[in-house]
């Protein structure tokens, strides 16, 4: 349930943007999260509800962007795309992949009144 | 609050190295609103002049149109609105009509956790000054982490100064067994978090004074999914996994072992009484993080000790060294700078 800190941190920074940008309220935030981010969109998306509460993004739409995988094969020498994390590689077959995209979460934007 | 746990106001408490109790105190300010009614709506392209200085973020989409977010620097920090011209997706309803809807879209563009992030850098500067060498310590509950810990001071005493942080939701009983040891403890009480984050261990170093060449344990709270997510400001990961808890766990649980510099195999004794294969284990292991260092040990018997102490006094040595190197060539330029101006 580490969703409930990614959405406190989450607070927190459009705290600081409401401060440096002027606004008092969010009315919708835009995240992109990578396949390999280690977060449950729905459990994400509970916790954004229930942090949210109270704040000045009470009641805001959240909208995912759901980011592809990608991997570092070290049998190809190459970056690959990877759909989920224990897939072979796609052009060589092999397992000895790391994870090099869609691993982040960024908070792309915010609508704000 | 901390502000990247999830625990709860006044929920994350932080003993003192010798067991004192302290309330941990976040120096959280929160903002008020402002209000200065300088919201612009534009659903076109629009510059402006306003003789003073911009911090603009500008995100361009590919082949679509941009928004501008504008800040700025001035005194008042007024905000004027977004300029956007944004894919449908991005776009605030009813923005074709400005003057009916103050709102506006301002680009953030920031990874969530880098509060997070910038903590474990201020924590990780600090232990690069002061020579302190740290290992984060992740694991499921009860996979061997306190007794490999308290098997491992007692190895290093008289021979390398070690304090110990340790995390847990609930009780000091942890701390007290490193204690016992003779080694100093914070024991950090998270409870309901399911991680330690690195604004909490911050504060637990402010209690750990350690001299140069020590090294730092910090061992997580007992979970094998969310402390993966945190960085500390650790030199390097390890995760233990004890050959009790089956075969798969590191693919059922990839990311806790895909960012482990070493995985350690504990409880290797029980192997005889159990229905596992190591080498299965460890090729799991493998398949999610083809780098990481796997050992295999026992911290009752001792067995495999000899192999994760010698990686630990090598992994130490080559930080102190590449510090050493720093430091050199930092005083070369110095005396190189003084030289100069002596000329």
């Amino acid at each position: 349930m580490h969703e409930m800190s990614i959405c406190e941190s989450l607070r927190v920074s459009m705290e600081e943007a409401a401060r440096a940008q002027d606004f008092s309220r969010v009315t919708r935030v835009r995240l992109a999260i990578g396949a390999f981010a280690g977060v449950e969109v729905e459990a994400l998306r509970f916790g954004f509800d229930v942090v949210m509460q109270g704040s000045l993004a009470e009641g805001a739409e959240l909208v995912v962007l759901e980011e592809a995988g990608s991997a570092w094969c070290f049998d190809c020498n190459a970056t690959v795309p990877l759909a989920a994390r224990l897939d072979p590689c796609p052009c060589c077959g092999g397992e000895r992949l790391v994870p090099n995209g869609g691993t982040g979460m960024t908070i792309k934007d915010l609508e704000v009144v | 609050m901390c502000v990247t746990c999830g625990c709860g106001p006044d929920a994350v408490t932080i003993s003192g190295p010798h067991g004192e109790a302290h309330a941990h105190e976040h120096g959280h300010s929160h903002g008020h609103d402002h209000d200065h009614g300088h919201d612009h709506g534009h659903g076109h392209d629009h510059s402006h002049d306003h003789g003073h200085a911009h911090a603009e973020a500008h995100a361009h989409g590919e082949g679509h149109g941009h928004s501008h977010a504008h800040s700025h620097a001035d005194a008042h920090g007024h905000a004027h609105g977004a300029h956007s011209h944004t894919p449908a997706e991005a776009q605030p309803e009813r923005s074709h009509a400005p003057g009916l809807d103050a709102r506006r879209m301002v680009e953030i563009e920031r990874n969530i956790l880098a509060k997070n992030d910038g903590y474990a850098d201020v924590n990780r500067a600090r232990l690069g000054r002061d020579g302190v060498f740290a290992l984060n310590l992740l694991a499921g509950p009860g996979a061997g982490k306190t007794t490999l810990l308290v098997e491992t001071l007692k190895a290093l005493k008289d021979k390398i100064p070690a304090a110990v942080i340790e995390g847990d939701q609930q009780t000091s009983n942890d701390a007290e067994r490193i204690r016992a040891v003779g080694a100093p403890a914070v024991q950090i009480n998270t409870g309901k978090g399911c991680h330690l984050d690195a604004h909490m261990v911050g504060h637990a170093l402010d209690k750990l004074p350690l001299p140069a060449g020590g090294v730092l344990f910090i061992e997580n709270v007992g979970n094998l999914v969310c402390p993966a997510a945190f960085d500390l400001g650790e030199d390097r990961r390890v995760t233990l996994l004890s050959v009790t808890e089956g075969e798969d766990k590191p693919l059922k649980y990839p990311d806790i072992f895909e960012g482990a510099h070493l995985v350690l195999l504990t409880k290797a004794d029980l192997v005889p009484h159990l229905d596992v294969d190591v080498d299965t284990i460890i090729a799991n292991v493998r398949r999610i993080n083809p780098t990481a260092t796997v050992l295999t040990l026992s911290s009752r018997t001792g067995a495999g000790m000899a192999a994760w102490l010698s990686w630990l006094e090598d992994v130490r040595a080559e930080k102190l060294e590449a510090l050493a190197e720093e430091a050199a060539a930092r005083a070369a330029a110095l005396r190189g700078a003084a030289r100069r101006a002596a000329e």
